[in-house]
């Protein structure tokens, strides 16, 4: 028996894979901690032991009373309270960085659901439980639940962020190793949590924009996104050139909208996606309330990123759209919009096959 | 608690102060009962304050919805109920005064008028659950909003309703109960000047029952008529 | 250290004659109002608790010893999620407090019994209400949720008996929040003449707080579980994103109450190795108004830091911030106390008797455990470590090497006193060294798993972590041995022991005043307290 056990600790892994930029700042971080957590458990180790055998009862008989000392306590209070700021400041400089994506970041959108993680991405491929990403260019992840939260995490990243339902979350990351690494959920979401695993596949950019030009064949997210506004009857409604029933949807994107309500809001992906899910929730000003029908229920959270998906391709100046260097660069989302509007123009057929 | 021992003699005897064997004084037990309750009607401040918590963030993300629910609430029901219970606050206090001067004719009928008070309460509150039943107001059992563009916010409060006003409810089911009690102890001529303690401690606890419906009652009732 | 008061004496000082044996029959125990018997029906419940959730415990460990797992999934998942609400609502709340410091307290400042007797057997009866609902979830399958009940999983997905559950410790919780009003109102309202604040026992005041938390904070448990019960029933309800519900509100309110909840377990926890270490090292407590006052920031700072389960939910980063930086301020008051007691031993005369190896024990582990908070405290580490076995190995070094070396420390140090038995000193020695060793072995191996990013709550794992997996288990095969060891001879004394005498160890304190076991109402006559607390000779020292 014992012998079985001893190949496991042949090759026993005790640290994870340092593969993205954040994961070296992190590690850094982490073993100051480990350096401040083993002096101080040293120092109290040698106290306690120390005291315990040098005035054990057959060395000491008589105890010296000592009523206490407050500049000590206050000493053992501040001192360690200053490394702690420390970490404090040392770990919300790391998070705040890690809250900000940059703007050439490239956009691949995540759906968790019991108990798969759907990736998407810009240029409509498609993949279950793998996510294809190249090095040296910074990634960013638009996350979306359809059912419990789930949490998305990549030890070797040092990256993790909850997928909560009912609004989309964001983390980003930077891969430097190329490696395949394991993509975990961490938020425990029911029977096979446990595999509601995948992996991550860090490319060399050369590679990865082979692998990028192999998928993809039902055209790019946009494209996808613009069938299902034809197929739900969004157009009939949202004219693209003028305004409709309903607001019109060219070059709204990442601007601000006037509510009924008197509010202003940004037209940014959770809006749209409240709005497509709930549109009585913020009423455009000018607009009556109760003439989109809920979708709720009768789309994905996939569906939604692909429509979110063609709404931006309206906006063809908006950063967000904008593709990253070592990216697929799938289309050119204004020509995109442009072909499609022009199709849509023509009568209303479904395009889907604009993909250059 | 400085003195321990009291001179046996001058005072009322144990029985009559119904002292416990672990107290040294009747001032002593009266102080451990009265400090117990308030630390109790403090649990009780969380217990509602966790929905009053939720309360407060919804109504701050969905204050539309929110408001367009009062023209649902029976105001005039709800005022009735909130007058109901301050007379019934009444009525209690002026229970424990007359424990407090020994006069129990007085503390039967004021126990008796609050347990009416409370249970004309109770009845009207029934009513409007059965309304709320009819007018399909009833979130995940039969729901079904008139205003279509709040139905999904508005159920969350009348979630929130439900919850809070049950739990109020049943409060006052509690206490009506703890008032029962009071009524055969006092019939029993347990309670005297020397001892009221179980009176002005469940007085405490209906006048905090009491309480949380006047915050309740503007915040579930009168939103939308704050316009 | 007390003299006595003229009074009535109102059982005879007779040896014999004490609250164990003053009358017999499950009558005089089921109806019983004193302190103590309620203290040994407690410590009864819990034992049997702890053993139900150390077993699932074990099961789960023997799953983790192969990759792909040996249960199914929904079995081990059953596994863990029982054992954390066992452990934490049946076991590790109510530990200390309802046994140990139920039985002292009263004696320890020299009352008779707590203020309210009867309410004090009535949380006794509503915890073995939960415990039996509880019990009913299990053995009609089981809850599937984690002891964080965490929506909309637990409200709309789970297919496990949540409601059982839930209610089980919804209703726990009304046991937990009685005995704390119980202890407020007695340290408040019925200390002996002369036992004023500054002359109470350090575990009287790490109780005192413990009350506190214990009235705030688990009331918030019980609302946010009754609405998550609604909810299920409803299949509808404020937690539901479907209807434009938040599910992280759920995680507000129930961590409002859950981290409060780990200082209940812990800080009477604090307040037993405060009482070990200063009767060990016959000393008294180096810096007593520092230990104190910091039971009191624990307390307060403790219902100020819970946001910081939420931090990768998407919580506000401001939010973020405040919480990370009030959980270091919570850090400190930990720290006060481990410092003082390293200091209370220094030129004392330190023995080594099995309560002190717990002590001991707990100092090392509470001190890995604290510190490894700081990597959860701190917000770039948390995003790493967070919903790994970084933190089950954190909250375990705290929670079992803290807590439960705390609780076996408390036991054999006044076991003499509730039983009037001694137990085996060699035995005893042997356990404490047997925990040390198989806990250890057990949790170490976790903050290395965590790290490298091993998730919790999986019942398979990538075969890599397989060896730390084995090292782990085999650990927790070691612990539970440390754990029936000390069944067995514990019993064995209660028969065969030698008999203790009011004061084996020559402590200081009231409960040593009286006999053991103590009679009905604890002291003959009222004591009257003249002296500070663990006055083990007079002051010659000042530092400082």
């Amino acid at each position: 028996m014992l012998a079985n056990l001893l190949p496991l600790f042949a090759d026993l892994p005790l640290f994870p894979p340092v593969a993205s930029k954040q994961a070296g700042q992190i590690d850094d971080l982490y073993w100051f901690l480990v350096a401040v957590s083993a002096i101080m458990t040293a120092v109290i180790f040698i106290g306690v032991v120390g005291f315990a055998f040098k005035y054990r009862r057959r060395a000491n008989a008589h105890p010296t009373q000592i009523e206490g000392s407050t500049v000590l306590e206050l000493t053992w209070s501040i001192l360690p309270f200053l490394v702690m700021l420390v970490m404090f400041w040392w770990g919300a400089e790391l998070f705040f960085q890690a809250q900000n994506p940059p703007k050439d970041a490239m956009e691949v959108f995540v759906t968790g659901k019991q108990w798969m993680w759907k990736v998407q991405y810009p240029d409509g491929t498609r993949e279950i439980d793998a996510l294809h990403v190249p090095v040296g260019q910074p990634v960013k992840l638009t996350m979306a639940s359809e059912d419990v939260i789930h949490s998305f995490s990549i030890p070797a990243f040092r990256v993790r962020h909850d997928v909560v339902p009912g609004h989309y979350d964001n983390l980003w990351f930077t891969p430097t190793k190329p490696g395949k690494y394991h993509l975990f959920c961490t938020e425990y979401c029911g029977n096979q949590h446990a595999g509601m695993v995948g992996w991550v596949y860090a490319m060399e950019p050369r590679e990865y924009t082979k692998w990028a030009s192999g998928g993809g064949g039902e055209g790019s997210l946009a494209d996808q996104g613009e069938a299902l506004f034809q197929q739900n009857g969004c157009s009939t409604c949202h004219l693209l050139d003028q305004q409709g029933r309903c607001p019109m949807l060219r070059g709204i994107y990442n601007k601000p909208v006037q509510l009924a309500d008197g509010r202003t809001v940004t037209a940014d992906d959770a809006y749209l996606r409240e709005s497509i899910l709930d549109p009585n929730a913020k009423i455009v000003s000018g607009f009556e309330p109760n003439i989109m029908p809920n979708f709720k229920g009768q789309l994905s959270e996939e569906n939604v990123i692909q429509l979110i998906a063609y709404i931006k391709s309206l906006s063809p100046n908006t950063p967000a759209s904008q593709q990253a260097g070592g990216a697929p660069p799938p289309i050119t989302p204004s020509k995109g919009a442009r072909a499609a509007s022009a199709a849509n123009a023509a009568g209303g057929a479904t395009s889907g096959q604009v993909k250059q | 608690m400085a003195e321990t021992v009291i001179p046996v003699g001058q005072e009322p005897t144990a029985e009559e102060t119904h002292l416990r064997h672990h107290f040294a004084t009747p001032a002593q037990q009266m102080d451990a009962a009265t400090l117990g309750m308030w630390t109790f009607l403090i649990t009780e401040v969380l217990f509602f304050g966790g929905m009053f918590a939720a309360y407060a963030i919804y109504r701050g993300m969905y204050m539309d919805a929110f408001a367009s629910t009062s023209e649902f609430m029976n105001v005039v029901l709800g005022g009735t109920n909130t007058a109901v219970l301050i007379c019934s606050s009444l009525t209690m206090a002026l229970g424990v005064r007359a424990a407090q001067l020994s006069n129990r004719k007085q503390l039967q009928l004021f126990l008796v008028l609050t347990m009416i008070f409370g249970t004309i309460f109770l009845v009207i509150k029934g009513f409007e659950y059965h309304a709320k039943w009819v007018e399909h107001l009833v979130p995940g059992f039969n729901f079904h909003y008139p205003i279509p563009q709040f139905e999904r916010h508005a159920q969350i409060l009348f979630f929130l309703y439900f919850c809070m006003t049950g739990m109020h409810a049943l409060h006052m089911i509690v206490g009506l109960g703890l008032l029962s009690y009071l009524l055969i102890q006092a019939t029993r001529k347990v309670f005297s000047a020397t001892y009221y303690a179980p009176v002005e401690m469940i007085g405490l606890y209906w006048h905090f029952v009491d309480i949380v419906w006047i915050f309740l009652f503007p915040l579930l009732y009168l939103i939308g008529h704050r316009k | 250290m007390a003299t006595l008061a003229h009074g009535t004496p109102e059982i005879a000082a007779e040896e014999p004659v004490n609250y164990l044996n003053v009358e017999h029959g499950w009558k005089s125990w089921l109806f019983t109002t004193d302190h103590k018997r309620i203290a040994v029906l407690y410590l009864i419940s819990i034992t049997l608790m702890f053993f139900v959730g150390g077993f699932m415990a074990v099961l789960f460990r023997i799953n983790l010893l192969e990759p792909e797992g040996i249960f199914s999934a929904e079995t081990y998942n059953r596994l863990f999620s029982m054992h954390g609400i066992v452990m934490v609502f049946f076991f590790l709340v109510p530990s200390i407090p309802a046994t140990l410091a139920n039985f002292l307290i009263p004696i320890m400042i020299g009352a008779k019994d707590l203020a309210f007797p009867r309410i004090n057997l009535l949380s006794w009866y509503i915890y073995v209400v939960g415990a039996i609902l509880t019990m009913y979830a299990v053995v009609r399958g089981g809850v599937d949720t984690g002891w964080t009940f965490y929506a909309p999983y637990s409200s709309t997905f789970s297919n496990s008996y949540v409601l059982a559950a839930a209610f089980g410790v919804f209703t726990a919780g009304f046991s937990s929040i009685l005995t704390g009003l119980n202890f407020i109102v007695t340290v408040h309202k019925m200390r002996a003449p002369g036992m004023t604040w500054s002359r109470l026992p350090l575990f009287v005041w790490s109780n005192y707080a413990t009350g506190l938390i214990q009235v705030l904070g688990t009331p918030v448990l019980a609302i946010v579980l009754l609405l998550l019960a609604f909810e299920r029933i409803a299949h509808v309800g404020i937690f539901d994103p479907n209807i434009g519900g938040d599910p992280i509100l759920f995680q507000h309110l129930f961590w409002f109450y859950s981290h409060p909840a780990v200082y209940i377990m812990i800080l009477p926890g604090m307040g037993v190795i405060s009482e070990i270490v200063s009767c060990f090292s016959r000393k008294r407590v180096f810096g007593y108004n520092f230990v104190a006052f910091s039971s009191m920031a624990i307390a307060v700072l403790s219902f100020v830091v819970w946001g910081h389960h939420m931090f990768i939910t998407g919580e506000s980063v401001y939010t973020g911030l405040a919480f990370s930086f009030l959980s270091f301020m919570v850090a400190v008051p930990s720290a006060i106390k481990v410092f003082n007691w390293t200091a209370t031993m220094y030129k004392g005369s330190v023995s080594f008797d099995t309560p002190m190896l717990y002590a001991f024990g707990f100092i090392g582990l509470f001190t890995i455990g604290g510190l490894t908070g700081l990597f959860l405290a701190t917000l770039a580490t948390d995003v790493a470590t967070h919903g790994t076995y970084f933190v089950v190995a954190h909250f375990h070094y705290v929670m079992v090497g803290g807590m439960v070396m705390a609780f076996l420390g408390g036991i054999h140090f006044w076991w003499p006193k509730m039983t009037g038995r001694m137990y085996s000193e060699a035995w005893s020695k042997f356990a404490a060294l047997i925990v040390f060793i198989g806990f250890n072995l057990t949790f170490f191996p976790q903050f290395i798993l965590g790290y490298m990013g091993m998730p919790r709550r999986y019942h398979a794992y990538p075969p890599e972590f397989q060896a730390l997996n084995v090292l782990s288990s085999a650990g927790a095969s070691v612990l539970g041995v440390g754990y029936i060891i000390p069944m067995i001879y514990l019993l064995w004394s209660l028969k065969y022991g030698p008999k203790a005498g009011p004061n084996p160890w020559g402590a200081a304190g009231l409960e040593w005043q009286t006999q053991s076991p103590p009679t009905t109402f604890n002291f003959d006559e009222t004591p009257i307290v003249t002296e500070e607390a663990y006055n083990y000779g007079p002051l010659e020292e000042v530092i400082g």
